[in-house]
């Protein structure tokens, strides 16, 4: 079924209608209505997957698709245009371009967590860059999955977008197939199967991985505000964010205070008893929910720490003065526990950052501007947002994505078009100038090798370039009449 | 630990002691690899001329000039290229810093090839340093006396533990890949390049790979047959025909292929003399099994010119074939040889449903007076770059990516496309603790009225 749906889609692609930028615009509108129209049902199947609020879903996923979207359609022309470049002496009459193209068949495998935004914002890029694109929602959001099979077909283009859904053995199959570009967003070791696959068809990969993104909270900045944004990013979604600030670092003169902090904002957000706060997440699954109790073991939260496996409910959980070699210091929690490490200072932050794998987002909280460049330049992470969470996904022309093991590519706005685009190098020269061209052809003597130096060679066009023209054309005529 | 072990572990520490960061430690190291190629070009040129009988000057044409160009950019632009980059923001972000910082990556490796092992091991390796990278670098066993100057030479220059120089065959190669890198760059063949990515998998290490393919070059017939068939000609038998880029085969209709096969006799008598067996500036096969490799795909043809080997010498005349079927060896394969295959059409559409039928190759060579057929052939097939009236040359322009699609490759460089790919484009986002009144639209208790305000602001 996975090759019959691929083996479509290729057709489709070949057929050239993708090609049209009017097709691609037309796709991307029906994606557009389809948001517009579904947004009951697509809350209403994110409440069963995962208890997402019905606010939490246009806020953390539909709001931000349907600007994706706009921002394609407004931008397409813009995008698919031929992109002139500098040219040098050699190409003064010369077209010389980049010409996007697409790359054929792209195949999305989507994520559990934000199952729309993350399913469906590379779609937009795929379908703006002119791709034929197999989508592969999760399978661990169940609901969201097979209402994406049920309605992307009524609205976009059956063959060239098909939904393929299922679980392991069908994304197994799948990646067997040849594609010419493989997005995926999702854990680090299956990402290795994943590039691993690829490799088999010198197939193109974005990986969006994760890993432990820490948290750094200076000791002279205003933590009231600060824990109050962390505390916002940690728990949305019950912690279940590539990007959530998975634990904090900060001195342990002040890691009272940013308990306190947190607690307060706790309060603020989900009241007393979180259970009952219609804006609290659960779990996405009884494994995940084993998953991060386990790593809970042995601790005492110092907030939080309540749970009901019935209904997959994790407390919102801080933990503190967490030794660095633990096990929840092992694995990225992607939960709703916070741990705290303190350090000695912010030379022993960056070095606790270096030790470890490079993270998909850094936080720093702190008022002095030095100090943030200084932490920024000493260490590396896929982006970094200063003095708030994840704010750097919502901004599209900032490229989203990892570096090391939180994975490689990025994308968002037009950094998604480019991603699936190929980026197709066009010199048209004409059969003319042909003088131009002598000192290239052997034999080749030195006399002609510097004429060629001086008249070529990376030298960009100037007020030479006139001079040179003239000389050309005169040659030219010489040669030509010769 | 294995000699590639330390070496990388090494690397790795040298990387990490920071001193590749500053740009004026980056610009020095490009001087110095500057410097190597001009105090060492004797060096360089014999190498070459033992490896690939590549003369003096082929030598300075085709790998010590562009690398020189690759260099004085660099270090004329590395300011430019590694400084942030402010981007657009939005309403939410107005008061905020937002740009896009390139950072090095860590260790990358380069694996080079053998047909310019100077260009294409050092052209990335610029890119490496520039980026602000620590590289081990593997050059081509197959140019073997290159190799060994490479080894020899470059660390009296460059520093030796952050651009260590690596020689050796198959297992070399192998231990290396088994290594953790931040990226591989690897120039070859497409089998090889498959367990490169394989090999890169297994550390989540992201890759590109300069690969190869049957690069196509498509005559008009109304064109200027006699300039178009010069830079054909200079294209193909350039290096022996063993250029990733050489215009692999052509497609003309056959009314003019007589007339190319003339005009391309006229160009190899008159570049490289009736016996260019004797021409210093005619290349030779790399080696016996490539020179039987290549003889073996002559079967079956009829030769219009050439055809002339020497086994003891690893010659091959500049030969080419008429008429040629589609399924002959020749066809199957990439030739790396200067043996030119020509095919007739009866037309451009055909051609285009040639070209599509197959792989997409690393160029696209098109021969026309006709813009619009030029247009059009570019807009219904794909190849890495693609070149119109002319070979080769658009490797050159340090301002167009270099890389290829599909089979042909996957990534690009040159120029500052080099600096980009062996660099990471971190997004940051700087803000302040104030305005945290704006915030509270994001938080919970969520309430509808909170929602509407949050949808008016957040707009991309």
């Amino acid at each position: 079924m996975e090759r019959q749906a691929v083996k479509k889609a290729r057709e489709a692609f070949l057929s050239g209608r993708t090609r049209a930028l009017e097709f691609r615009l037309q796709q991307l509108t029906a994606l557009q209505k389809m948001i517009a129209e579904r947004q009951t049902e697509i809350a209403t199947a994110l409440k069963q997957d995962i208890n997402r609020s019905q606010y939490d879903t246009p806020l953390l996923e539909l709001i931000g698709l349907e600007n994706d979207i706009s921002l394609a359609i407004a931008k397409l022309a813009e995008w698919a245009a031929p992109r002139p470049v500098e040219r040098n002496l050699l190409t003064i009459r010369d077209e010389v371009y980049i010409q996007p193209e697409p790359l054929g068949v792209v195949l999305i495998i989507g994520a559990w967590n934000y199952p729309w935004a993350l399913t469906l914002s590379p779609l937009v890029g795929a379908i703006a860059a002119g791709n034929a694109a197999v989508v592969k929602p999760s399978e661990l959001s169940e609901c969201s999955s097979l209402l994406l099979r049920a309605l992307l077909p009524r609205y976009l283009d059956q063959d060239l977008y098909p939904v393929v859904t299922g679980g392991v053995s069908e994304t197994q199959e799948l990646l067997k197939q040849r594609f010419d570009h493989v997005f995926y967003t999702g854990s680090g070791s299956v990402g290795r199967l994943v590039m691993e696959a690829a490799s088999r068809h010198l197939t193109p990969v974005t990986l969006e991985l994760g890993g432990k993104s820490p948290c750094y909270i200076d000791k002279d900045c205003d933590l009231r505000v600060a824990c109050r944004r962390i505390t916002w990013g940690k728990f949305t979604n019950c912690g279940q964010t590539c990007i959530a600030p998975d634990y904090i670092l900060c001195e342990a003169s002040i890691q009272g205070k940013v308990v306190d902090g947190i607690r307060q904002t706790l309060l603020e957000f989900y009241g007393a008893d979180p259970k009952c706060s219609a804006d609290y997440g659960r779990i996405i699954n009884p494994r995940h929910f084993n998953r991060v109790m386990n790593l809970m073991e042995g601790y005492t939260a110092v907030l939080g720490g309540q749970s009901d496996a019935s209904q997959r409910y994790i407390a919102p959980t801080v933990l503190k003065d967490v030794p660095p070699h633990s096990r929840m210091m092992q694995e990225e929690i992607f939960g709703p526990v916070l741990p705290i490490v303190t350090v000695s200072d912010m030379d022993e932050a960056i070095r606790f950052v270096n030790e470890r794998e490079k993270p998909l987002a850094l936080y720093i909280f702190c008022s002095d501007k030095l100090a943030v460049k200084k932490m920024i330049e000493e260490t590396t992470s896929g982006g970094v947002t200063v003095n708030d969470v994840m704010m750097h996904y919502t901004l599209s022309s900032l490229p989203f994505g990892g570096v090391g093991q939180s994975g490689m590519g990025s994308y968002h706005g037009k950094h998604t078009f480019d991603r699936l685009s190929h980026m197709r190098a066009c010199l048209v020269r004409s059969l003319g100038m042909e003088s131009f061209n002598l000192a290239r052809y052997p034999p080749q003597d030195r006399q002609r090798l510097s004429m060629y130096s001086i008249r070529g060679y990376g030298l960009p066009a100037g007020p030479m370039s006139r001079v040179y023209l003239l000389y050309a054309l005169y040659l030219d005529w010489l040669y030509l009449t010769s | 630990m294995s000699r590639e072990q330390s070496l990388v572990q090494r690397a790795r520490k040298a990387f990490q002691t920071g001193k590749s960061k500053p740009l004026e430690y980056r610009l020095h190291q490009l001087r110095c690899l500057h410097r190597f190629i001009t105090e060492r070009r004797r060096d360089i040129a014999d190498a070459l001329k033992k490896d690939l009988c590549k003369s003096d000057n082929g030598t300075e044409l085709f790998e010590t000039m562009s690398l020189e160009g690759e260099i004085n950019l660099a270090v004329e632009r590395l300011a430019e290229w590694a400084a942030p980059k402010p981007v657009e923001k939005n309403l939410l972000t107005i008061a905020d810093e937002v740009y896009i910082q390139p950072e090095p990556l860590g260790v990358v490796l380069i694996i080079g090839a053998w047909n310019y092992p100077w260009a294409i091991t050092l052209q990335p390796l610029v890119g490496a340093i520039a980026a602000g990278n620590a590289a081990v670098i593997k050059p081509s066993e197959v140019s073997f006396h290159s190799a060994k100057v490479m080894e020899e030479l470059l660390p009296l220059y460059l520093d030796r533990d952050l651009y260590p120089v690596v020689t050796g065959g198959v297992s070399e190669t192998q231990e290396l890949l088994k290594q953790r890198f931040d990226h591989v760059f690897y120039t070859g063949s497409g089998s090889v390049g498959r367990l490169v990515m394989e090999a890169a998998s297994r550390h989540l290490t992201p890759v590109t790979l300069e690969l190869g393919g049957k690069s196509p070059c498509y005559i008009d017939k109304d064109c200027d047959l006699r300039v178009a068939c010069r830079r054909i000609t200079w294209g193909k038998f350039v290096n022996c025909g063993q250029t990733c880029i050489a215009p692999d085969y052509v497609l003309c209709e056959p009314s003019i292929q007589s007339r190319v096969v003339e005009e391309m006799r006229k160009c190899i008598k008159e570049f490289y003399t009736d016996d260019p067996k004797t021409f210093e500036d005619y290349g030779r096969i790399v080696n016996q099994r490539h020179f039987k490799r290549v003889m073996a795909l002559m079967e079956g043809n009829t030769i219009a010119i050439g055809g002339e080997s020497d086994e003891t010498e690893c010659y091959i005349a500049p030969t080419i074939l008429r008429d040629v079927k589609v399924e002959s060896k020749v066809m199957q394969e990439e030739i790396f040889g200067p043996v030119l295959p020509i095919i007739t059409v009866s037309g451009v559409d055909e051609a285009i449903q040639f070209i599509n039928e197959r792989e997409k190759p690393l160029a696209l060579y098109i021969f026309s007076h006709d813009k619009k057929l030029i247009k059009r052939v570019i807009a219904e097939t794909s190849s890495g770059g693609v070149l119109a009236n002319d070979c080769l040359v658009h490797f050159t322009i340090s301002a167009l990516p270099f890389g290829g699609v599909g089979n042909s490759g996957m990534g690009r460089y040159h120029g500052q496309h080099s600096f980009n790919q062996l660099s990471h484009m971190r997004s940051c986002l700087i803000k302040k603790l104030n305005m945290e009144g704006v915030n509270s639209m994001r938080y919970p208790p969520h309430t509808s009225k909170k929602l509407s305000w949050h949808a008016s602001l957040v707009p991309a």
